[in-house]
C-alpha cells in the first residue's frame, strides 16, 4: 500500500472549485515532484494532503496517509500527523518562522508537542535536528532568533522542525523559489540528502521542471487543478504525451530570437562607482563603520545591446540600479548616460524602469491610462491618447485596457502595462529589475519575446537584473557577474558561460538546475 | 538590549527637555502679562506689581525658566495663588487619587479586554464573535459619566453596595479607598475596554493569518496552542501601543467621571487651577502630566524590546 494515495480528491473553497479528481499516489521512500504554474492547485494537493485549507474549503475523494483517511478524521487525530508523520517546508523562510522565538524553541516545539520527553531531551534532539540541517549549535547557537539568520540558514531551521521527528513523508512547497541559487542547490543536496538517510517520501512543489530533475522519482503535472501528465522523472522528457508538458518544457528552454545589433558607442558609462551605508554602531562612542554597497564598479553599456546583471541577492545589483537611475547618491564615481550626469533630469528622461513586482508596482487606485501616463512628468508636455494606446498596443494589450484598473489584469499582463509604462516616453534605456523572476514559465517566455521584439522596433537598449541564469544566458549579449559590490567578470554571454574565469560565476553555474535536455531543447 | 533602553532613556530626556521649553514659552510668554492675566482686568496697579514680584516675572527669562526647571526637579513647584499652599503637596494630594484610579481602570480594562478579545478572534465569524464586537461598539458609543450615573443609581442608591462619590482617603484603610475608586474606575474602564478588546481582536486576526501559524499548525500545534504560543505575543505589540496611550488618558481625562463621584482628581484640578487662572498650578500640572506621558511611553517603548527581539538589536 502507498503512504499517500490521494483518490480522485475535488476541493472547492466557497464554492470556488480549486481541484478536480487529483490523483497521486507516493510510495514509501518516494520522491514526487509535483509541477505546475501558480494557480494550478498544486500547494492546495499538498495542504489537503494534512488538511490545513483555508476557511470555506470542502473536500471530495479520498486522502490516505499512512492507513489514515484525512479527509474524514478527527481533527486530534490530524493535529497528531501533523509534524509527527509528515513534515512540511513551506516557500517563504522569511516569514515561516515565529520572529519573537529562538530557533531552539521552534524546533524543540515539535518534539514537545508529540512526545513525553524533558525539555532537556527535546532540547538535545533539536541540537541534533539542526547539526543534520547544518546548522551545528556550537556555530549557530539555538537561542538565536529568525531575523539573526539569512534566508537559506531559516530555511534549513523550517526544515529541521520538519524532519525532527523523521516523519515518513515530508512534503516540501516550494521550499527553494524564494532563495539564491546557490542556497537553492544547497537545500536541495540537503533535502536529497535527508531522504536517503532517513528512507522519507517527499512530495516536492515546483513551478521548476529544471528544480526537481535528479530529485525526484517520478513527476506529475498539473493544470488547472487538475493532474494533465504523470510519469518516471528520468523518461518523462522524452516520453511525454501531453501538449502542456510539451509547453512547459519548451518554455523553460525558450530562447526569444534575438536580431538587434549593438553600436560600438556606449550609451551608460559607470565610472568607478561607490555607494556605502553606515552601519549601527559598534560601540558607544566608536565610528559607525561604513558598508561597500557598490565598491568600484565600472563598466558601459553599448546602444542596442542588452546587458545581462547577475548576482546573488545583497551583492549590491539593487543599490546599482537606484545609482543608475540617479536615485542613490555616489560616495564617489560617476554614471553618465551620453556624457550627462544621471541626476540630471535630462538623463532621467532618457531611462526607464520596470520592476519584479507587478503586483506592488502599480497604485491600485489609478486606472491603466493614468498608470502608463506616469513617466511623462518629467516631459514638458502631456501624454495624447494616441500615445497611450499605441503603447498598450505595442506590448500586445487592447487600447481599451486603459480604461481598466490594474486588479483586472493576470501576472503577465500588468508586466506588460509596466513595460507600456516604460516604453511610452520611448526612452533609450530600460532597466529590468528581476522584470521577469515573478513569472510563470509560459508566461515569463512571452514577455522575453516582447522584450526582444521592442528592443528590435524602438532600439532600446536593455540593461536586464536578474539571480536567474537560464534567463539571463537567453536574452543579453553581454553578463556582468557581481558578488559583494564588485564586478567579478564580464564578457559576452556564451563567453561567460562557456569558459568562466571567476570561481564564483563558475559555483553560480555550477549551482544552477538544469533540465536534462536542455541543450537538446534549444537547439532543435 | 542595554543600548536600545540607554537610546530610548536619552530620548525620553530630550523630549521632557523640550515640553519643558514648549509649556514655559505658552505659560509664561505668549499670553502678555502673566500677573495681569492672573488677578483679571479690574486688579489695581500695585496688586499686580506686588504678584510679578512675588512670581519673579522681574527676573530674565532664562532665569525664570532655570528657576522653574530646578524647582521641579527639587520638587519645589512654587506656591500656589488661589489655594494659598505648595503647589507640590496639592498635586501630591491629588496624584494619591488620580495615579490609583488611573492603575485601577487600566488594570480592569486589561483584564477585560485580553478575554473578550482572545474569544472574539478565536471564533472569528461566530455568533459569539459577532455579539462581542456588538457589544464593544456599545461600549464605545455609551458616553461613559452617563454609564457612572447608571451605577450609581443601581449600586449605590437601590442596592446600597457602593457610596454614590466621595474619596474617605487612603488613611481609611486600603479596602474602603478602592472601594470607592470602584465604580468610577469601572465607569473609566468601560469605553477602554472596548477599544481595547478590538485592537485585541484585530491584530489577533492579523498574526493568526500569519506563515508561521501555518508553520506552527504544520507542527501539529492545535488553535488553541497556536494562539497562546505564537499568535499571542505577536500581537501584543499594537496593543501595547494602545495601553500606553490609554494610560495617560486615563490619568488626567477622568474630569467628567471625577466630577459625576466628586473626586478630587487631577482632571479636576487642573480645570479649577484653568477657571482660576492659577498658572503656577497649571504649569505644574501640565509638566508633570507631560512627564507622566512620556515616561509610560518610555516603559511601552522597553515592553515592545521585551515582546519583539528583532528591536532590541535597531541602530
Amino acid at each position: 500500500m502507498s503512504l499517500l494515495s490521494i483518490q480522485n480528491l475535488s476541493l472547492s473553497i466557497h464554492g470556488k472549485p480549486i481541484l478536480k479528481g487529483v490523483s497521486i499516489d507516493i510510495e514509501a521512500g518516494q520522491v514526487c515532484g509535483v509541477i505546475g504554474e501558480s494557480g494550478s492547485g498544486k500547494s492546495m494537493t499538498a495542504f489537503s494532503v494534512v488538511q490545513l485549507l483555508p476557511d470555506g474549503a470542502s473536500s471530495e475523494g479520498k486522502v490516505m496517509l499512512d492507513g489514515i483517511d484525512v479527509l474524514t478524521a478527527h481533527e486530534s487525530t490530524l493535529c497528531d500527523l501533523r509534524g509527527r508523520a509528515v513534515g512540511i517546508v513551506f516557500q517563504e523562510p522569511m516569514t515561516a518562522l515565529n520572529p519573537v522565538k529562538t530557533i531552539g524553541d521552534q524546533v524543540m516545539e515539535t518534539i514537545l508537542i508529540h512526545e513525553r520527553v524533558s525539555k532537556a531531551e527535546a532540547m538535545d534532539r533539536a541540537a541534533d535536528a539542526l547539526t543534520r540541517c547544518e546548522l551545528p549549535p556550537d556555530r549557530f547557537p539555538m537561542t538565536r532568533y529568525p531575523h539573526e539568520l539569512s534566508g537559506g540558514q531559516r530555511q534549513r531551521v523550517v526544515i529541521a522542525m520538519a524532519i525532527a521527528l523523521r516523519p515518513k513523508l515530508l512534503i516540501a512547497d516550494e521550499p527553494t523559489t524564494a532563495l539564491d541559487v546557490t542556497t537553492q542547490a544547497e537545500i536541495l543536496q540537503l533535502l536529497k540528502q535527508l531522504v536517503t538517510e532517513d528512507g522519507m517520501s517527499m512530495m516536492f512543489i515546483t513551478h521548476d521542471l529544471a528544480v526537481v530533475t535528479g530529485l525526484a522519482d517520478k513527476i506529475v503535472i498539473m493544470k488547472d487543478g487538475e493532474v494533465v501528465e504523470r510519469g518516471h522523472a528520468a523518461t518523462l522528457h522524452t516520453e511525454m504525451q501531453q501538449p502542456y508538458t510539451k509547453q512547459l518544457f519548451a518554455a523553460s528552454t525558450h530562447q526569444p530570437e534575438r536580431g538587434q545589433q549593438s553600436t560600438p558607442d556606449p550609451i551608460l558609462k559607470v565610472e568607478n562607482a561607490v555607494r556605502t551605508y553606515l552601519l549601527p554602531r559598534q560601540s558607544f562612542f566608536g565610528e559607525r563603520p561604513e558598508f561597500h554597497a557598490v565598491n568600484d564598479v565600472s563598466f558601459d553599456i553599448k546602444r542596442g545591446e542588452c546587458l545581462g546583471l547577475v548576482g546573488e541577492s545583497g551583492c549590491g545589483k539593487s543599490t546599482l540600479t537606484r545609482a543608475i537611475l540617479g536615485l542613490e547618491p555616489l560616495k564617489s564615481g560617476r554614471i553618465t548616460l551620453d556624457g550627462e550626469p544621471v541626476s540630471t533630469s535630462v538623463a532621467q528622461r532618457r531611462m526607464q524602469v520596470v520592476f519584479q513586482d507587478p503586483y506592488g508596482s502599480f497604485n491600485p487606485r489609478h486606472k491603466v491610462e493614468r498608470l502608463i501616463k506616469e513617466p511623462f512628468h518629467r516631459l514638458d508636455r502631456q501624454a495624447t491618447e494616441q500615445e497611450v494606446d499605441d503603447a498598450l498596443v505595442s506590448v500586445g494589450l487592447q487600447p481599451s485596457d486603459k480604461h481598466k484598473y490594474p486588479h483586472e489584469f493576470s501576472g503577465g499582463q500588468r508586466q506588460r502595462i509596466a513595460i507600456a509604462r516604460a516604453l511610452i516616453i520611448r526612452p533609450d534605456l530600460i532597466i529590468l529589475d528581476e522584470a521577469v523572476s515573478a513569472l510563470d514559465v509560459s508566461v515569463r517566455a512571452q514577455v522575453l519575446d516582447l522584450l526582444v521584439e521592442l528592443s528590435r522596433e524602438f532600439d532600446l537598449t536593455y540593461l536586464f537584473i536578474t539571480h536567474d541564469l537560464t534567463v539571463v544566458r537567453s536574452i543579453a549579449d553581454r553578463i556582468l557577474v557581481m558578488q559583494k559590490g564588485k564586478i567579478v567578470e564580464q564578457g559576452a554571454t556564451e563567453d561567460v558561460f562557456g569558459a568562466p574565469s571567476s570561481d564564483y560565476t563558475r559555483s553560480l553555474i555550477a549551482a544552477a538546475p538544469q533540465l536534462p535536455d536542455m541543450t537538446k531543447a534549444s537547439t532543435s | 538590549m542595554l543600548y536600545y533602553a540607554v537610546k530610548r532613556l536619552g530620548s525620553l530626556c530630550i523630549s521632557l527637555i523640550i515640553a519643558s521649553l514648549v509649556i514655559f514659552t505658552c505659560i509664561e510668554i505668549v499670553p502678555g502679562d502673566p500677573a495681569s492675566f492672573m488677578l483679571g482686568i479690574n486688579a489695581q496697579p500695585d496688586t499686580i506689581a506686588a504678584l510679578r514680584e512675588e512670581l519673579g516675572l522681574n527676573q530674565s527669562l532664562t532665569q525664570r525658566y532655570f528657576g522653574w526647571v530646578g524647582g521641579l526637579l527639587t520638587g519645589d513647584l512654587g506656591t500656589s495663588y488661589t489655594y494659598r499652599s505648595p503647589v507640590s503637596e496639592i498635586v501630591a494630594d491629588r496624584i494619591a487619587i488620580s495615579l490609583p484610579l488611573a492603575i485601577y481602570a487600566l488594570s480592569l480594562t486589561v483584564l477585560i479586554a485580553f478575554p473578550v478579545g482572545l474569544i472574539a478572534a478565536s471564533k472569528r465569524g461566530s455568533v459569539t464573535d459577532v455579539s462581542v464586537m456588538g457589544a464593544t461598539q456599545l461600549g464605545i458609543a455609551i458616553p461613559n459619566f452617563w454609564f457612572a450615573m447608571l451605577m450609581v443609581l443601581i449600586f449605590a442608591i437601590n442596592l446600597r453596595w457602593f457610596s454614590a462619590g466621595g474619596f474617605p482617603g487612603w488613611d481609611a484603610g486600603f479596602w474602603v479607598a478602592m472601594k470607592a475608586l470602584t465604580l468610577p474606575a469601572i465607569a473609566l474602564a468601560l469605553p477602554q475596554a472596548s477599544i481595547l478588546s478590538r485592537v485585541m481582536r484585530s491584530s489577533l486576526l492579523d498574526t493568526l493569518s500569519e506563515d508561521y501559524v501555518r508553520t506552527a499548525r504544520a507542527k501539529g500545534l492545535t488553535r488553541r496552542q497556536v494562539m497562546w504560543r505564537h499568535a499571542l505575543r505577536n500581537a501584543l505589540i499594537p496593543v501595547l501601543t494602545i495601553i500606553g496611550l490609554q494610560f495617560s488618558f486615563l490619568l488626567a481625562g477622568a474630569i467628567i467621571i471625577e466630577n459625576v463621584f466628586f473626586l478630587p482628581g487631577l482632571g479636576r484640578l487642573v480645570f479649577q487651577a484653568i477657571t482660576q487662572r492659577d498658572l503656577i498650578v497649571v504649569e505644574s500640572v501640565i509638566m508633570l502630566l507631560v512627564f507622566a506621558v512620556i515616561v509610560v511611553n518610555f516603559l511601552v517603548d522597553l515592553a515592545y524590546a521585551w515582546v519583539d527581539p528583532r528591536l532590541r538589536v535597531q541602530s
